[in-house]
């Protein structure tokens, strides 16, 4: 049932990449605990607006969950307190009144602040520009049928391919490792036979961009899989250090 | 009059692409990379026209709003792609989706274009599986189809609850293949606000760096728009926060048509209100309608009883429900088209038998499905849409009843291009969404991402060769043409003339009154008084904005009021072209319902002697009204029909 809660927000505020941030303490009223975590961050907003401040500058678009574009740490825990959702799909019944919520930005050397909640995640594209496509022109493809797939491999693909890129393995992990991310990319091609043609190349070049642009190494800590929306398993990152130490040997 | 040409190439319609492909001109490989092409959007459109294009050897810059192309609204689309393979060998066909394209657009599309929508459709499927895009398969490891409203067959080719993101993946990953080999430039983060149009020609745009805030100009031979839906017209719509209208703006006020305006699509299944301070509405997608049946309570006394929670919808007995859609189109059932769904959904919460807290909702049950096939199957199926539902709700749809309404969630209508997706502004491409496109006045579930990737992987390649091949001597253009420092000085003044209004009203608060307006008076039902109160109230909402509207920091960094206030401004716009056109239109036609023009039945009845054309408007300078030019739809292959779904 619905109601309606009063609750204090800590929220990280910072300027820009170099300049050096803090919390601000806003106080919060008549919130509905059928909103949306973004939309009771809209209200603060729409106030922060009526006083003639600027706002919270925080990524968010699709607001379903799927475009990977929202963010948050929230009390301690990218995408918040609840399992297996994005922080747009996060709502206000998982929160008391009264509650102080902290809310800061995803930090990783890899993903500089931009503003306040905002974060650069371009590391992420550039890793897939380094590998994370199977090697086909557009036309004069072969029959959709013409290769049969084990269900079982293409579901297991599906999985893999859930990930929506949102970088929260990123923040939950202590090394700041982007390993779950590649793994799900290098996972979902290399179980499909239109992947797995070009896989080693793909794992040692996604691997390579992963190092070069400054993310950290996987240690096993498992925070990564604890913490993603979509629940991309760590089985993948087995798979991505087989598909790599095989390409390795190869060499 | 001005003449609107549509470049229908000649011949048989089953045979105009082919003679189009075989006659038009190419521009040869060394001459592509001195050819500069500008495509504005990422998703399922732009992302495979930018791939596509690099790949040829175009030199492409490619802009979007986002931090990263993967994150377009494409991303969103839940239920599927259609294509004609007839894999299920149920009697599918080129013809077959052709017709029902045409058919379920209230024959209001162009023949040829449709036509050739139908006949790539099959190649779309085969490019995602190369791409590796996991497709739902059967034991036999061949690829599964699930049938959609409006059609007969299974053709729905779908991954998961997810297949607009991973349609969208794979052409992010095509894409990103290109901007790793330099033949496509990223520029995200960027948002359009003009069209730079030298000689007659569009030769580049101007862009904010929404980082900076810097206002920037880029030149090209060619720009291809790409930008999506105008749906958040209404404020409350399934669209992206940031999906827009304002490309589409920016082009008719350069002289681009504006074309049926009015088409715009209330999808059935999408979670109903739940107050105030909502932002967005979630669909629930349309592929729940296969195994869902939609309900109300028979009886008043029942509905009344559930809203005022005294009763729930499980208390409630077979015969005291009322499946209407069963009840009213026997031969579609729960699989009528959108249009048709969501105005019965309507009817009957208007009539008092609407269910939920507000009234304004109907029940989608899969108690039935859950018996006949297992909660395992329905889980495998739809889990993710259970999943999502009970986030949002609070509730347990395997257990009770999802409850449903209708929202705005796409717009049919958009920049008028010609069958070689060109506008009427020479250089100036639209594809996707953001163009008028080939859904005539209602688009079928899964033709959105079918037409995007048609339009993007094989159609505008070719066409915009036919174009560019004229252009090769062209050199290179320098953005400081006084035409780039006029347009750079008009988007520089609007947005000081923004800053500087210094009001009490925030955006949003000024995009809900406006999306009020467009749901009382342009929503499910229209008629000629609510249209003109419609126009009044839009009128004054622009002048509200325009003289109090509130935007704290900066007009020259990082600004997120001033972005929703660019876009805001160019929605009011829109608005007035959907009511102007919506009145204009006396004729009811797909998504566009005239309550004055039914049938006895309450089905809509066109006026085909009158109405079959498509509505362009022409901008005629500020403060002007538009000019209505008509496109004559002529049907050679089809009969043109009322549309039934009852037998
Ligand atoms: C919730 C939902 C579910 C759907 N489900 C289905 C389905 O199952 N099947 C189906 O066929 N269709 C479905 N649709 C419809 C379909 O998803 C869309 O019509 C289609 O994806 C639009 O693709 P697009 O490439 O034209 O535009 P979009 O994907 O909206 O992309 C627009 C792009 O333009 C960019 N952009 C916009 N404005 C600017 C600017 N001014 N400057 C720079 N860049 C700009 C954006 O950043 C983005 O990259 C669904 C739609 C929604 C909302
Ligand atoms: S693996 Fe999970 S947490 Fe990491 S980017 Fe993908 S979805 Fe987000
Ligand atoms: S806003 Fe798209 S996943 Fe959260």
């Amino acid at each position: 049932m619905e109601k309606i809660i009063n609750i204090t927000l800590k929220v990280w505020r910072q300027r820009g990449p170099k300049e050096k941030g803090k919390f601000e303490t806003y106080p919060l009223s008549g919130v509905s605990t059928d909103s949306s975590f973004l939309e009771m961050l809209d209200m603060l907003n729409e106030e922060l607006v009526n006083k003639g401040q600027e706002p919270v500058v925080f990524d968010h678009d699709c607001r379903e969950g799927i475009c990977g574009m929202c963010s948050l740490y929230i009390n301690g825990h990218p995408h918040g307190p609840d399992e297996d959702v994005t922080t747009c799909q996060l709502h206000m019944r998982k929160f008391k009144d009264g509650e102080t919520i902290t809310i800061e930005p995803w930090r990783s050397a890899g993903f500089p602040v931009i503003r306040d909640l905002m974060v650069d995640r371009t590391a992420f594209d550039k890793i897939m520009q380094a590998g994370g496509y199977v090697s086909v022109n557009t036309g004069g493809i072969p029959d959709a049928n013409a290769i049969p797939i084990s269900k079982v491999d293409a579901d297991e693909a599906m999985d893999s391919a859930s990930c929506i890129g949102c970088g929260a393995c990123v923040a939950a992990c202590k090394n700041a490792s982007a390993m779950l991310f590649v793994s799900a990319k290098v996972s979902q091609f290399a179980l499909l036979p239109q992947g797995r043609v070009e896989g080693a190349r793909r794992a040692k070049a996604m691997v390579a961009a992963m190092d070069e642009l400054g993310f950290g190494n996987c240690t096993n800590t498992g925070a990564c899989e604890a913490e993603c929306p979509k629940n991309i398993s760590i089985s993948n990152i087995a798979r991505l250090n087989r598909e790599y130490l095989c390409a390795k040997l190869a060499d | 009059m001005t003449k609107i040409d549509s470049k229908i190439p000649q011949g048989p319609l089953a045979e105009k692409w082919s003679y189009y492909k075989s006659h038009q001109k190419l521009v040869n490989p060394s001459n592509k990379r001195r050819l500069d092409v500008i495509v504005v959007g990422t998703g399922l459109a732009g992302g495979s026209a930018a791939a596509s294009l690099g790949e040829l050897g175009f030199n492409v810059l490619n802009f979007c709003i986002q931090d990263s192309p993967r994150r377009a609204h494409s991303i969103a689309a839940q239920g599927g792609i259609n294509a004609s393979k007839n894999y299920q060998n149920d009697g599918d066909s080129v013809y077959r989706l052709f017709y029902d394209t045409i058919k379920g657009g209230d024959y209001r599309a162009r023949e040829a274009n449709v036509h050739r929508l139908a006949e790539v459709s099959g190649s779309i499927i085969d490019q995602c599986v190369a791409q590796g895009v996991p497709f739902a398969r059967e034991y036999g490891g061949l690829l599964d189809n699930r049938s959609f409203g409006g059609a007969q067959v299974s053709r729905t080719f779908y991954a998961k609850g997810q297949t607009g993101q991973q349609l969208l993946l794979g052409a992010y990953s095509a894409l990103s293949r290109q901007v790793g080999k330099g033949a496509v430039k990223l520029y995200t983060r960027y948002e359009m606000l003009d069209v730079v149009i030298v000689d007659g020609r569009a030769r580049g745009i101007i862009a904010r760096n929404l980082v900076t805030g810097k206002i920037e100009r880029f030149a090209a031979h060619a720009v291809v728009i790409a930008t999506g839906g105008y749906g958040n017209a209404f404020f409350l719509s399934t669209n992206a926060m940031g999906s827009n209208g304002s490309a589409a703006i920016q082009a008719y006020k350069k002289g681009a048509y504006f074309a049926n305006p009015c088409y715009a699509q209330i999808h059935p299944t999408c979670i109903p209100v739940h107050g105030e301070n909502q932002s967005k509405l979630t669909l629930m997608s349309e592929s729940l309608r296969n195994d869902g049946r939609i309900w109300v309570p028979k009886k008043k006394e029942d509905a009344e009883a559930i809203r005022a929670g005294k009763k729930k919808p499980t208390d409630l007995k077979e015969d005291e429900r009322d499946y209407y859609l069963e009840r009213r189109y026997p031969a579609f059932g729960n699989l009528v088209p959108r249009d048709v769904a969501s105005r019965a959904a309507k009817e009957r919460c208007d009539a008092g038998f609407g269910v939920g807290a507000t009234g304004l909702a109907v029940y989608l049950d899969f108690s039935a499905a859950i018996e006949r096939l297992g909660q395992k199957t329905v889980e495998a199926r739809y889990g993710n849409l259970f999943q999502m539902y009970e986030k949002i709700v609070d509730d347990n749809p395997y257990a009770t009843p999802m409850m449903i309404y209708p929202a705005i969630h796409y717009t049919m209508g958009g920049v008028w291009v010609d069958y070689e997706l060109q506008t009427s502004i020479p250089g100036l491409f639209a594809i996707g969404e953001a163009n008028f496109s080939d859904h005539g006045a209602n688009r079928l579930g899964a033709s959105a991402l079918m037409q995007g990737l048609a339009d993007g992987y094989f159609v505008l390649p070719y066409t915009i060769q036919n174009y560019l091949a004229d252009q090769i001597t062209v050199p290179r253009f320098s953005t400081s043409l006084p035409e780039f420092e006029t347009a750079e000085k008009e988007i520089k003044d609007r947005i000081a003339k923004l800053m500087s209004i210094k009001g009490t009203r925030s955006v949003d608060s000024l995009h809900k009154q406006l999306g009020l307006v467009m749901w009382d008076f342009v929503g499910m039902g229209r008629n000629k008084a609510g249209l003109e109160t419609a126009i009044a109230k839009i009128k004054e909402v622009k002048k509200e904005f325009w003289s109090n509207v509130r935007i704290p920091g900066s007009g020259d960094d990082l600004n997120i009021e001033l972005e929703k206030a660019l876009r805001v401004a160019d929605f009011i716009e829109i608005g007035y072209l959907m009511a102007t056109d919506a009145l204009h239109r006396e004729e009811s036609c797909g998504g566009h319902f005239r309550e004055e023009y039914q049938t006895e039945e309450g089905e809509a009845l066109r006026q085909d002697d009158k109405f079959s054309y498509v509505g362009c408007w022409k901008f005629n300078g500020e403060g002007k009204e538009p000019e209505l030019l008509k496109e004559e739809l002529v049907y050679e292959a089809i009969k043109v029909q009322q549309r039934n779904y009852k037998a």
